[in-house]
């Protein structure tokens, strides 16, 4: 690939990328990074053999994307310019998805997604996709990530290509600023003031860094960003380091993400030979470097300072803040840190305006947020809704409700920092504020779904066994804590708690939450506080009765 | 976060430092941020850290021993004792733990005779649990090396894990 050397070049690759582009080529999307798991490499194989065996090569095109959100249907494909959705294919259907649907416009309905009985073939028509507002994950299972020519015709790096050449570092700020665009890996701290403090910063050098440390069980959000659109976090942070005067990134992925950092090196790569990194990027003397950092298990590195203490070579420990990483971060230089998501969601500001994108979302939180969807919901997948959402919208209309003749009894919000919102909290439109004032957190994005068979002492149980195994043991409060709750929780779930163990438990909690050193014990007693806040008769039912080992037996793990 | 002695332990041989050194090469003027790095290419070549290969990324990096020991010991992805010829790596992640998890859990210890994080006395498997694959959708979900095995129930555990 030759470089670009400057805007109107870019311009110029993507026409004649355009003019290449056949129209009238059946493309068939396949996801081959979430569904990977149950198959669809075989049936990309599968396809490709076929194409070439009925010399179809010039009429049909299989596409390897990423995640396309349908998870529960996996291995799901959508074939274009038709739009049916098919899920549940394997290796064997695909001759019969060539011959009949392909060449004889037939539909397959052992394939299409069933609804209330219903078969559903046009992706149009699935409420799971009709009720979402997809902007971060518009490209994701649409375009090939791999591929950087894909994302460039999907007016990939047209918004960096504009901050450079029309804006200047101050107007990108302001714009971003203006979007209300709000940190979207939990916290919500606006991101144009993190970035307008970084610029401000004394420093010769500064860094800036995308946290991809999704560490929160249940959450996949930003797994399916990296692997489904690398070049979306790749032209948001090519857009932050314009705007903070930043030479140098780093893209820290957590060890367990093997497809993540294998479709970033890609990306990265691509981008290189184009000349979209590297030195004088487009002719400008705007020079910018991307390196992947990988993690190595520790959950507590999605904390920022333990982040930059890890990517240093160091034990990731938090450590206490001031100096905020703004002023000193990684080696001591002014340093700024955003979630994949809140990468993500740059270019399409740039690109469309922050008066847009203010236009999506509720007052104090605009534009769209991701969950991972799952858990006792029926259509386990990837969502992306308008921020004041109500939950019953995510759980039933997109998520299609509870399995079984089960009843709907909890959303976990936020994973371990998070907390249970109840049954009676459906209708509670979902933005930062709201979500906190009913005691759980926004957080990355888990959203898992509990029916009536759950224990929720239980549960609060399981999240302080999660934190108390990765608390990194430097500050006493979340150390010892989380450790003496754990033992109060496990002695109650036992059926050996006693009357005064809530008590202790809330002012331990209180404790943790007030004197601990950084996020993760500040939030670990989110999940205890707000089961007892909820479903306080559990508790009491428990130390009164028998313990949760009877309650299980009976309960959600006997099911298949 | 802390690492589990299985007992294996006598029997950590002194490895061949060919791939340490070729590994090595490559960091002619290493800094600790390259640290991690490092013990993740070792990892890989050899499985798990060898004590003689630790020494020599000392020699060749300057970092103490002791440093080094720090950083192994702190993140989960690194093992000091040589690991199984398969990982068994069981979610327990918060969709799988409320569609049995637990239960999984209990039949691979069961089975294998094992704890969380120890390596079977003929270094078949090692079994270790993690906080999440990211595959919700298949709760409760396990995988052994790279392949995935999804909505297990304890029946299709054991049969699985006598395949191997």
């Amino acid at each position: 690939m030759e470089k670009l050397k400057n805007p109107d070049d870019l311009q110029k690759f993507r026409k004649s990328l355009e003019s290449k582009h056949r129209p009238d080529m059946v493309r068939i999307f396949v996801c081959t990074t979430g569904c990977r798991a149950l198959g669809a490499e075989e049936v990309c194989k599968a396809f490709k053999t076929e194409i070439e065996r009925q010399s179809l090569a010039d009429k049909i095109e299989i596409v390897d994307t990423g995640c396309q959100g349908l998870c529960a249907r996996a291995p799901v494909l959508t074939i274009e310019p038709m739009g049916v959705f098919y899920g549940r294919v394997t290796e064997t259907d695909v001759p019969e998805i060539i011959s009949r649907t392909i060449l004889q416009g037939e539909i397959i309905e052992r394939l299409c997604y069933v609804e209330a009985g219903k078969r559903i073939p046009y992706i149009r028509d699935i409420p799971f996709y009709s009720k979402q507002k997809k902007i971060v994950l518009k490209n994701c299972g649409s375009i090939d990530p791999k591929n950087i020519n894909e994302y460039i015709l999907a007016d990939g790096y047209l918004a960096f290509s504009k901050a450079l050449s029309g804006m200047t570092p101050e107007q990108v700020i302001d714009e971003i600023k203006n979007s209300g665009l709000r940190g979207r890996g939990g916290a919500g701290f606006p991101t144009g003031n993190k970035w307008e403090f970084v610029k401000k910063a004394q420093g010769d050098i500064k860094y800036l860094i995308c946290n991809g440390d999704e560490g929160d069980p249940g959450a996949f959000m930003d797994r399916a960003v990296l692997e489904g659109d690398p070049h979306s976090v790749i032209e948001g942070m090519l857009i932050g380091a314009y705007a903070i005067g930043s030479q140098k990134g780093f893209i820290y992925v957590r060890a367990e993400y093997p497809i993540a950092v294998e479709h970033l090196k890609i990306a990265i790569e691509q981008a290189k030979s184009l000349g979209l990194l590297g030195n004088n990027i487009l002719g400008s003397d705007f020079s910018f470097d991307l390196e992947i950092k990988m993690g190595a298990g520790a959950f507590v590195c999605g904390e920022e300072t333990a982040l930059i203490a890890s990517i240093e070579g160091k034990r990731g420990m938090p450590r206490p803040r001031p100096p905020f990483p703004a002023t000193s971060g990684l080696w001591g230089k002014p340093t700024n840190i955003n979630n994949v998501e809140t990468f993500a969601n740059v270019p399409v500001i740039i690109l469309k305006g922050s008066e847009w994108y203010k236009s999506i979302g509720t007052a104090c939180s605009k534009g769209t947020k991701i969950f991972a969807l799952a858990g006792n919901v029926k259509n386990t997948g990837l969502v992306e809704v308008p921020m004041g959402t109500t939950l019953r919208e995510i759980v039933f209309d997109i998520g299609g409700g509870i399995p079984g003749r089960k009843k709907f009894k909890a959303a976990q919000m936020g994973g371990p920092s998070g907390g249970c919102v109840p049954a009676q909290h459906l209708d509670l439109p979902i933005d930062y504020e709201t979500v906190k004032e009913v005691g759980a957190i926004m957080g990355s994005g888990g959203l898992i779904v509990m029916d009536d068979s759950a224990s929720m002492v239980d549960i609060a149980r399981y999240f302080m066994e999660f934190c108390q195994d990765e608390s990194c043991g430097k500050c006493v409060p979340c150390r010892i804590g989380t450790k003496r709750m754990l033992d109060i929780l496990t002695r109650i779930t036992k059926g050996q708690g006693t009357k005064e163990d809530i008590g202790l438990l809330k002012e331990l909690a209180e404790v943790t939450k007030t004197a601990s050193l950084c996020g993760l014990g500040q939030t670990a007693a989110n999940p205890v506080l707000s089961t007892i806040r909820y479903y306080l008769n559990e508790y009491e039912e428990l130390i009164d009765k028998k313990g949760v080992q009877t309650l299980l037996q009976q309960g959600p793990t006997a099911q298949p | 976060m802390q690492k589990t002695v299985t007992g294996n332990k006598e029997s950590t041989p002194a490895v061949d430092l060919a791939k340490c050194r070729a590994i090595l090469s490559k960091y002619n003027s290493a800094t600790s941020a390259d640290l991690i790095p490092i013990l993740q290419q070792m990892q890989d070549a050899y499985g798990y850290l060898p004590q003689n290969a630790l020494e020599e990324i000392t020699v060749w990096t300057r970092i103490p021993l002791s440093k080094i020991y720090g950083v192994i010991t702190f993140y989960s992805q690194f093992s000091l004792e040589p690991r199984g010829k398969h990982t068994i790596k069981v979610c327990t992640g918060t969709a799988c733990h409320i569609k049995g998890a637990p239960d999984i859990k209990k039949k691979i210890t069961e089975v294998l005779r094992i704890n969380e994080g120890e390596t079977t006395k003929d270094y078949k498997f090692t079994y270790e649990p993690v906080a999440c694959l990211g595959t919700c959708f298949l709760a409760p979900v396990m995988m052994i090396d790279d392949r995935y095995y999804g909505k297990l129930t304890v029946e299709k555990t054991e049969t699985i894990l006598k395949s191997y």
